[in-house]
């Protein structure tokens, strides 16, 4: 008896030593993220430790529609001037703190107020936020704008905990508590940060990790080795070059999904003294330079066909992609035609690119490429903070660039092609896309908007301020035993429903 | 000796100011604006006013300077820009990261470069000379990036004895803590160790050459009690001032070596913090740094007197 019951006791102990074990979740991240503070953060990979740690009031599904998170649904009035969002009941924020139309409106506010805050252009249509009810706020807006759904998806919707927000103040980041799956622990800058279960969420069941550790482990071999010898069990963005490997492994799980965002070559048509330069003073060059590329070829050589070639700020597969503009193949007798057209025989252009080896690349080829079609392509390749400087400063005639993407259309044009907009690093001006964009962002109709969108398309392919190369795809590689994980295109990393076998 | 201690030390504040002025200059000729650098894909010029307003970037640089030394000589070097951490808590919590690295680095370093030094110095030109010759070559010709990248895909991914990367403190897990330190204190100790042993080895082989280690010879003494007891202790005063420069420039980060096995320590923190323009951990690292290096050299002269009779007078 004594025995038995001892051999049951180890038994149940060693079954529940193996559990602990196996709701350890770690989690190798490309970067160490910024400062952990909603309202302070600028980081692609910040977003994805609040994918864990921070719910926003919106979410989006696969098909990238938005979908109901800490709000359970919202209604934009007919002028759009007015945005009222019904609220979830009983969630409760992981000190405790109940969450409400109170914690809702103190967030919105220190968003848009605090000295510190990051947040202020992505709430700059939003004139106030006011209590409706207990479980009910309403947004009132400067003029109508569409795209605050997708803002309140991002961090500027990610309700934080008023009472401890309002004790930390802007030292918010050191101790964030949010009303996410996962409440903080500890973080040591470049090494990890601790995530463990918090037990009051409000979808808790859907939660299956105890705690959750993020290394930030910036080299990609050194990624996929700690993913090999078991030390991580997924691995944020593998390289494309890699991805054979992952799937060869039959220890190791793979998954692919094909962002939001664009890689692009940035014209400088009136951005200081760089502008000064043929590529930026005639479009019929720009136009001979988009159709020089071979953009399969690209996809297919650096990428390993881990992107999806394109030719507008957003991919092939999405909604608002216009198919009367397909990706033009490569064409270099017209190309030479419009360099001819244009009155030169060759072009010399400098292009600034990221200094990494895959954009190297990449600008190798259409280094090559470009020559036939007339253009004598120097590439200089940069520093990133370097690059950013000089690309905003307008030191640049051609220079490459990559955005993250939004998962609403306004959030990748509305800054890069309005006349004011802040990633206008071109400087383009027309004031028909000014037109376009503005009531693209005015009207809350999915079909109004498509048919500006598709109009701006137009302008754009001709003017071509930028010429798009494509998306990439988000490579993820994990241990087999991880069940349950499909990326999701804005890359962040939902635990919801993931779990891991013994 | 109190005498010479305090002599040195007060020569270290001149050169202390020295470093900051230029390190602080030098940080400003960089390229790129450091608010850009912050601010990442938010690009509103209002936000981009107000972070450089936060930070005083719109002062003189004498005055920005001047405002750093101030709060640095209470004690404040700053918070970093980039995770609103305190400077003082980023280098209290990489430097003992770092130190272990270091230790065990030049345990490593020691260990082989030192016997493999006097070994090849008692053989010269023969066999053993050569052998220990090629090996040290050969250890300091691989890159440790490679070698690191190497030993993980062997050790980590394929014979799964140790940890690929990461580190994890000796006071939480010591035996993990050895185990995951222990690739890149070999990586790091192998270079080191080369560079010691062909200091050893002509440091030992003309020691070896000179009279009274003839007489000592003659007077029937034990080869090994020659070796040891009468040339090392010689030969050992020049190797002292290399290994404390050594330690100081391994105190400095071993930038590669860190960035390979993900170790959160001083290199790793210098190039992120140079990468993403964070002045003020740049800045409060390399001070630290200059502290590291002028103790270490304080260190290697303090030895050197207990170790030399001859200079112990002196001072």
């Amino acid at each position: 008896m004594n025995f038995k019951m001892l051999a049951s006791t180890a038994l149940v102990a060693g079954l529940l030593a193996g559990g602990a074990q196996a709701a350890d979740l770690k989690i190798a991240l490309q970067d160490d993220p910024d400062v952990l503070d909603p309202a302070q953060s600028r980081s692609f990979v910040g977003r994805i430790v609040y994918a864990a740690m921070c719910d926003a009031l919106v979410d989006i599904d696969a098909d990238v529609n938005f979908v109901p998170k800490l709000a359970t649904d919202w209604k934009f009035s007919d002028d759009g001037l007015k945005l009222v969002m019904n609220l979830r009941q009983g969630v409760k924020f992981q000190d405790g703190e109940d969450f409400n139309a109170d914690a809702v409106v103190y967030t919105i506010n220190r968003n848009m107020t605090m000295k510190e805050s990051r947040r202020k252009s992505d709430l700059a249509s939003v004139e106030k936020i006011e209590k409706t009810g207990d479980y009910q706020v309403t947004f009132t807006l400067k003029q109508p704008d569409a795209s605050l759904v997708a803002q309140l998806y991002d961090r500027a919707g990610m309700i934080v905990a008023p009472k401890a927000a309002e004790a930390e103040g802007a030292n918010f980041g050191a101790h964030p508590v949010c009303a996410g799956p996962f409440k903080f622990v500890e973080r040591v800058p470049q090494d990890r940060i601790v995530l463990e279960k918090f037990d009051g969420y409000w979808n808790a069941k859907d939660i299956h990790f105890d705690k959750v550790t993020y290394l930030p482990i910036p080299d990609t071999t050194v990624r996929l080795a700690n993913l090999q010898s078991g030390d991580v069990d997924l691995v944020d963005r593998i390289a494309s070059t890699d991805a054979d490997t992952v799937k060869a492994n039959p220890k190791l799980g793979y998954a692919e999904v094909a962002g939001l965002g664009n890689m692009g070559i940035y014209f400088n048509l009136a951005n200081g003294t760089g502008a000064k330069n043929p590529m930026g003073e005639n479009k019929l060059l720009r136009q001979a330079f988009s159709l020089s590329i071979d953009r399969d070829a690209i996809d297919e050589v650096v990428f390993n066909g881990a992107a999806l070639p394109g030719n507008q700020p957003w991919p092939p597969t999405s909604v608002w992609y216009d198919k009367t503009h397909p990706v033009p193949p490569r064409d270099i007798d017209k190309a030479r035609a419009l360099v001819k057209e244009a009155g030169f025989d060759r072009v010399k252009v400098t292009i600034k690119h990221a200094n990494n080896p895959v954009v190297t690349q990449a600008m190798q080829m259409i280094q090559a490429m470009a020559a036939e079609a007339g253009f004598d392509v120097t590439l200089q390749s940069t520093e990133f903070a370097t690059l950013l400087d000089d690309q905003s400063s307008g030191n640049f005639e051609v220079s490459r660039s990559d955005w993250s993407g939004r998962p609403d259309p306004d959030g990748n044009v509305y800054q890069f092609f309005t006349t004011k907009g802040g990633l206008n690093d071109p400087k383009y001006s027309n004031p028909e896309v000014d037109r376009l964009l503005n009531e693209a962002r005015a009207s809350t109709d999915p079909a109004v908007r498509k048919a500006k969108y598709d109009a701006f398309v137009g302008h754009l392919l001709e003017d071509n301020p930028i010429v798009y190369l494509g998306t990439q795809k988000y490579l993820y590689g994990f241990t087999a035993k991880l069940n349950g994980f499909k990326p999701l295109p804005d890359a962040m990393i939902r635990l919801q429903g993931v779990s891991k076998a013994d | 000796m109190h005498i010479f201690i305090a002599k040195r030390l007060l020569i270290a504040i001149p050169t202390l100011i020295l470093v900051s002025i230029f390190v602080f200059t030098l940080q400003k000729l960089l390229p790129g604006d450091p608010v850009l650098a912050l601010a990442g894909e938010e690009r509103d010029p209002a936000t981009l006013d107000a972070i450089r307003a936060q930070l005083h970037l719109n002062d003189p640089i004498v005055v920005q300077y001047g405002r750093w030394i101030w709060a640095a000589l209470q004690g404040d070097l700053g918070m970093s820009l980039r995770t609103n951490t305190p400077v003082t808590q980023l280098i209290a919590q990489k430097l003992p990261v770092t130190i272990q690295l270091a230790v065990m680095s030049m345990i490593v370093a020691v260990l082989c470069g030192i016997p493999g030094g006097i070994y090849a110095a008692v053989h010269k030109r023969r066999k053993g000379d050569y052998i220990v010759n090629i090996l040290a070559l050969s250890a300091l010709s691989i890159p440790n990036f490679w070698l690191g990248i190497m030993m993980i895909l062997l050790v980590s991914v394929n014979l799964g004895w140790l940890p690929a990367s990461g580190y994890v403190s000796p006071v939480e897990n010591f035996w993990l803590s050895m185990k995951t330190m222990l690739m890149p204190a070999l990586v790091l100790g192998t270079g080191l160790s080369a560079t010691l042993l062909r200091h050893t080895r002509s440091s030992m082989s003309g020691v070896l050459k000179s009279d009274y280690i003839r007489t000592a010879r003659a007077k029937g003494l034990r080869p090994r009690e020659v070796i040891l007891g009468h040339a090392f202790r010689n030969a050992i005063l020049p190797i002292i001032t290399l290994m404390a420069l050594l330690f100081g420039e391994l105190l400095a980060g071993a930038v590669l070596t860190e960035q390979i096995f993900t170790i959160p320590g001083f290199g790793k923190l210098t190039v992120d913090a140079v990468f993403t323009r964070d002045y003020a951990v740049v800045q409060g690292v390399v001070m630290c740094t200059a502290v590291a290096f002028i103790a270490m050299n304080l260190v290697a002269d303090v030895l050197y007197a207990f170790l030399n009779p001859r200079l112990r007078a002196k001072l």
